[in-house]
C-alpha cells in the first residue's frame, strides 16, 4: 500500500521538478478552459440546452454569493475571482476520485508512482490557494478603504487595548494562511488515505460509501474555502 | 516500554485526543442550529449556511490533529 505525504516526482524540465500533482493541475486547467470556451461560444438570447446548463451553474453560484454577502453589487464584482476558487477546487477534488487517478502509474524501486494524483493532496497547492486568498483580501482592503484606514485596523495607537486588538488581528490574518491550507490539505489527503486503506482491505463494494463521502467532502471543502474567502473579503472591504 | 513502538502510539493518541473537542463542538453547533430552525423555520436557509461554515471551522481543528498524526506515522 503506497501512501506518501510528499508528491512524487515524475520528471524534470531543466531544473524544474514536475510532480504528479502538477500534472493533474494542468489536466484540470485544460478541462476547465476547454469547458469554458465551449460553453461561451455563440451565446443566444434564448438559450439552447447546453447554454442553459452553464447559465444554471453560474446563476446558482452567483445567487449563493449574493445571499452570503448581502450586497449584490460587490458580490458581482468579486464573482469571477471567487467562482474560480470554487470551480477549480471542486473540479480538482472530484477529479482525484476518477478511477485511474492515483492508481495507474509506473514502478520505481518497489513502490508505485502514480501518474496523476489529486491536486489538493499536495500541501504546496493548498498553501498556494491560501496565499492567493489572503493577499487578495489584503489588496481588496487597501483598494476599498485606502492604505491608512486598512493599516489602521492592525496598527491602532489610540489606546493600549486597541493596540493589542490590532496585534491580535494581525496574528489572526497570519493564522488564516495556516488554517486555509491545512483544512483543505487535511481533508483531501486524509480522504486519499482513507480510500486507499478501504480499497486495500476490501476491493469490491465496500469502498462505495467512502467514495460518496469523498465526493461530498470535496464539494463542502470547495464551498467552505470560497465562503470563507468571501466573508473575509466582506470584512476587509466594509467601512465600520 | 519499547521505544521503537512509541511512534505508533503517538500517532494514535494524536488523532484520538484531537477528535474529542471538534466532535463535541460540532454536536453543540448542530444542536443549536436545529433548535433555531425549530423556533423560526423561515430563517432555515440562513441558519443552514452559517451552520455549515461554523462546522467547517470546528472540523478544521480535527483535521490539524489528523495531519499531525499522519506526519508522525509517515515522516
Amino acid at each position: 500500500m503506497h501512501i506518501s505525504l510528499v508528491p512524487e516526482t515524475l520528471g524534470h524540465i531543466g531544473s524544474f521538478i514536475v510532480t504528479n500533482t502538477l500534472l493533474t493541475s494542468w489536466v484540470v486547467m485544460l478541462v476547465l478552459i476547454v469547458l469554458a470556451f465551449w460553453a461561451g461560444r455563440k451565446p443566444k438570447l434564448i438559450p439552447s440546452k447546453k447554454q442553459n446548463i452553464f447559465e444554471f451553474i453560474v446563476e446558482t453560484i452567483l445567487n449563493f454569493f449574493e445571499e452570503v454577502w448581502g450586497d449584490k453589487e460587490k458580490a458581482r464584482k468579486y464573482f469571477a475571482f471567487l467562482a474560480t476558487f470554487f470551480l477549480f477546487i471542486l473540479v480538482s477534488n472530484w477529479f482525484g476520485l476518477i478511477p485511474g487517478v492515483g492508481t495507474i502509474g509506473f514502478r520505481e524501486d518497489e513502490e508505485l508512482v502514480p501518474f496523476m494524483r489529486s491536486l489538493n493532496s499536495d500541501l504546496n497547492a493548498t498553501v498556494a490557494w491560501a496565499i492567493i486568498s489572503v493577499i487578495a483580501t489584503q489588496i481588496a482592503g487597501f483598494v476599498a478603504l485606502g492604505v491608512k484606514k486598512h493599516l489602521g485596523k492592525f496598527f491602532n495607537f489610540k489606546s493600549p487595548i486597541d493596540f493589542f486588538v490590532g496585534i491580535l488581528e494581525l496574528i489572526s490574518e497570519i493564522s488564516k494562511l495556516i488554517s486555509f491550507s491545512f483544512r483543505l490539505f487535511g481533508n483531501v489527503f486524509a480522504g486519499e488515505v482513507l480510500l486507499m486503506v478501504m480499497m486495500f482491505l476490501v476491493p469490491y463494494i465496500l469502498p462505495l460509501p467512502f467514495f460518496m463521502l469523498e465526493m461530498f467532502v470535496g464539494l463542502i471543502q470547495a464551498l467552505v474555502f470560497t465562503t470563507l474567502t468571501l466573508v473575509f473579503l466582506k470584512m476587509a472591504t466594509e467601512h465600520h | 516500554m519499547d521505544a521503537a513502538n512509541f511512534k505508533e502510539i503517538a500517532s494514535a493518541i494524536a488523532i484520538g485526543l484531537g477528535a474529542i473537542g471538534p466532535g463535541v463542538g460540532i454536536g453543540l453547533l448542530a444542536g443549536k442550529a436545529l433548535e433555531a430552525v425549530g423556533r423560526n423555520p423561515e430563517a432555515s436557509g440562513k441558519i443552514q449556511s452559517m451552520m455549515i461554515l461554523a462546522i467547517a471551522f470546528a472540523e478544521a481543528i480535527a483535521i490539524y490533529a489528523l495531519v499531525v498524526a499522519l506526519i508522525i506515522k509517515f515522516v
